[in-house]
């Protein structure tokens, strides 16, 4: 099955929710909606399980107009944020529930709930009540019933962000083994850039009802197409500053540094250079850098990170440090940056330079985040 | 040897006080006169339980208990199912909540008696709007020659006066569920009856007991309708408990009767209730 948005365009009461989103999903594929809260990732959820129907624009299943083809004749499941189970039935009906929308027989029923039980690690509650679970065992309940009727596709709108930290660590990684060896279409919302970075999969940036890019997770990280995409794939976001070519020589901010070696294919004129939180370093780099004086705002320690929240002239910056560092506010400090890790947009926005092979600077192989 | 620290009585005791004057005094009063027999405030003698052994075997109370039983039961049996029909078919959205739910409201905010007095004229077959249709109609309706008329009557005043006061509350519960709950029901296709049953019905049940309850204890002590209506009748066709005991209390005079029948009416009430109470909750547990 493959999934396909032609320029959908939804609009209520005059306020556009989606515009123009054109989108195809691979049979099989894990694909993750990434965007700020109301950026429009459920409303692209509804449109694409038919919930709601576009204003302009066809969706496509497996090259069949389904556009208007309601929710109840496709075959779709999906799981929201808050748990949703039926209060009365017990963990083994709430799984079956779809199953016997569809009349199956019982023996079937018992040996599909039994199996999907048991690949969410939920098999010894099936006698058990909602409410009588944890919060991941009634979301684990939820995704069962959504995984048990095998759908063409299924839809998470941010599944996990009412269930604690481990919890989530936990399921996150189940996701991904529980699609493996499926034919169906996952979608996943998530508003968190760390959760789409570890889910892996085909990731979609979504703001404000556009889609900004679309493409391997990765692949879209390492390349964002504009600054907004940088922006929104980051989190903190990407540090912006500006910079200009003249000369054979650059000014960042009001700092003037020879060209260095990677920047000498730019032509001069005026740039936005991108430089992600934890690039920033404290000690002087032995490759070309960037070497900024700033003044530390507010230091945030969690656990065994820092967030330094610094400014230079007027520019506001952060810099995301491994290890705990304590310093006082309103203290200098020098930032490093090594050219060979900025991003380099035109003003416009579009991107002109990224990072040659971020992977071969990054030593304890977690990739480049 | 543990010391306690017995402060906290101090902060209980203005609800006790509340409580001795709004409860106990006021029903340790009847259980005085319940005792007694009474002639004047200087001649008085102790009876016992006399009139408790006489109100049980008055075989016109237990007429009037039997009928009690069975309008109540009549009243829970239309307005709760008529209430959740009328809450399930409000709009949820758009000019029509405002409207529909003033328009609800409007029967709650008529007085008992007016309520009987507007009954009495429109079922009436000479000049009242109903009763003239239905004898027009070839049926022979008359409320105050046949009692099954006028206990039918009765019902539909009540029933007219207090469907809406289910439906608003079953409404307010329905309002309480989450859209999320229906988008999911209509993924899993789930019929619209499934959606009563697993979804919107479980979330009623607190609702219900509620209605329920109030109706049941309301019903249980109807009194100014029918007395507006034909006074208890015809015959005793519409004479239930609270009417009985007024008569016995105002008409007769007969206080320690009386106050012997407001005990043990309260005691049924409490009882009903408390058997209803337990039936809608003891599956709480399962959900």
């Amino acid at each position: 099955m493959s999934l396909q948005l032609d320029n959908v365009t939804l609009s209520v009461r005059g306020e556009t929710y989606i515009s123009d989103a054109s989108l195809t999903l691979e049979p099989g594929s894990f694909n993750v909606l990434l965007g700020h809260t109301l950026a429009g990732k459920t409303t692209l959820m509804r449109l694409m399980a038919g919930l709601d129907r576009p204003d302009h624009g066809r969706v496509y299943l497996d090259g069949r107009d389904v556009t208007h083809l309601p929710v109840r004749q496709r075959n779709v499941s999906m799981v929201y944020q808050q748990f949703i189970n039926y209060p009365t039935l017990t963990v083994f009906d709430n799984i079956a529930s779809p199953l016997k929308q569809a009349r199956v027989s019982r023996q079937e029923i018992t040996r599909r709930v039994e199996e999907t039980a048991a690949m969410l690690g939920i098999q010894q509650l099936l006698g058990r009540y909602p409410q009588e679970l944890s919060g991941g065992q009634q979301q684990r309940t939820a995704m069962a019933r959504a995984l048990v009727k095998e759908a063409d596709l299924v839809l998470f709108d941010e599944p996990l962000v009412n269930l604690d930290y481990k919890l989530r660590e936990a399921l996150r990684v189940e996701m991904r083994k529980l699609f493996e060896s499926r034919n169906t279409i996952a979608v996943y919302a998530t508003t968190e850039p760390a959760e789409a970075l570890a889910l892996g999969g085909t990731t979609t940036l979504l703001h404000q009802g556009r889609i900004v890019q679309s493409g391997p997770g990765d692949e879209v990280y390492r390349h964002p197409r504009n600054r907004e995409a940088a922006t929104l794939f980051g989190e903190p976001p990407i540090n912006l500053m500006p910079m200009t070519i003249q000369a054979g020589e650059c000014r960042i901010a009001d700092q003037r540094q020879p060209l260095p070696e990677v920047w000498k294919s730019l032509s001069e004129g005026d740039y936005q250079i991108g430089i992600r939180p934890h690039h920033w370093s404290l000690e002087p780099l032995t490759e070309p850098a960037l070497r900024l004086p700033t003044i530390l705002r507010v230091a945030e320690i969690s656990g065994s990170e820092t967030f330094l929240h610094l400014s230079h002239e007027r520019i506001d910056l952060v810099a995301h440090l491994i290890g705990i560092h304590e310093f006082g506010v309103d203290q200098a400090l020098e930032v490093h940056a090594s050219f060979r890790q900025l991003f380099v947009f035109e003003p416009g926005g579009d991107l002109v330079l990224s990072p040659p092979s971020p992977r071969s600077t990054v030593p304890d192989g977690r990739g480049d985040r | 040897m543990k010391t306690y620290n017995n402060k906290a009585w101090w902060l209980v005791l203005p609800v006790f006080v509340l409580v001795a004057f709004s409860a106990i005094i006021p029903m340790m009063t009847v259980v005085n006169y319940s005792v007694q027999d009474i002639f004047d405030p200087s001649t008085r003698y102790f009876v016992g339980t006399e009139w408790y052994r006489e109100i049980l075997a008055d075989p016109r109370l237990h007429d009037s208990l039997v009928r009690q039983f069975i309008y109540s039961f009549c009243v829970l049996a239309i307005e709760v199912p008529l209430g959740i029909v009328v809450a399930l078919s409000m709009p949820r959205r758009g000019l029509g909540v405002p409207f529909s739910l003033i328009l609800l409201s409007l029967p709650l905010l008529v007085p008992w008696n007016v309520v009987g007095t507007i009954w009495q004229i429109i079922g009436r077959e000479d000049i009242g709007l109903y009763g003239w249709i239905l004898n027009s109609l070839g049926l022979d309706y008359n409320y105050a020659s046949n009692p099954r008329d006028a206990w039918i009557t009765v019902l539909v005043m009540d029933v007219w006066h207090w469907t809406s006061l289910v439906a608003l509350l079953c409404y307010s519960g329905l309002r309480s569920i989450p859209d999320v709950y229906y988008q999911a029901a209509r993924i899993d296709r789930a019929s619209h009856w499934a959606v009563f049953r697993f979804i919107q019905l479980p979330k009623l049940k607190n609702v219900l007991l509620i209605a329920v309850m109030l109706r049941f204890m309301d019903s249980f002590m109807i009194y100014t309708e029918p007395f507006v209506l034909t006074g208890g009748g015809p015959g005793t066709a519409t004479t239930f408990l609270s009417q009985t005991l007024t008569q016995m209390a105002l008409g007769q005079f007969d206080l320690g009767r009386a106050a012997a029948f407001s005990l043990i009416y309260f005691l049924i009430i409490l009882l009903v209730t408390w058997v209803f109470y337990t039936a809608m909750t003891h599956n709480d547990d399962k959900g």
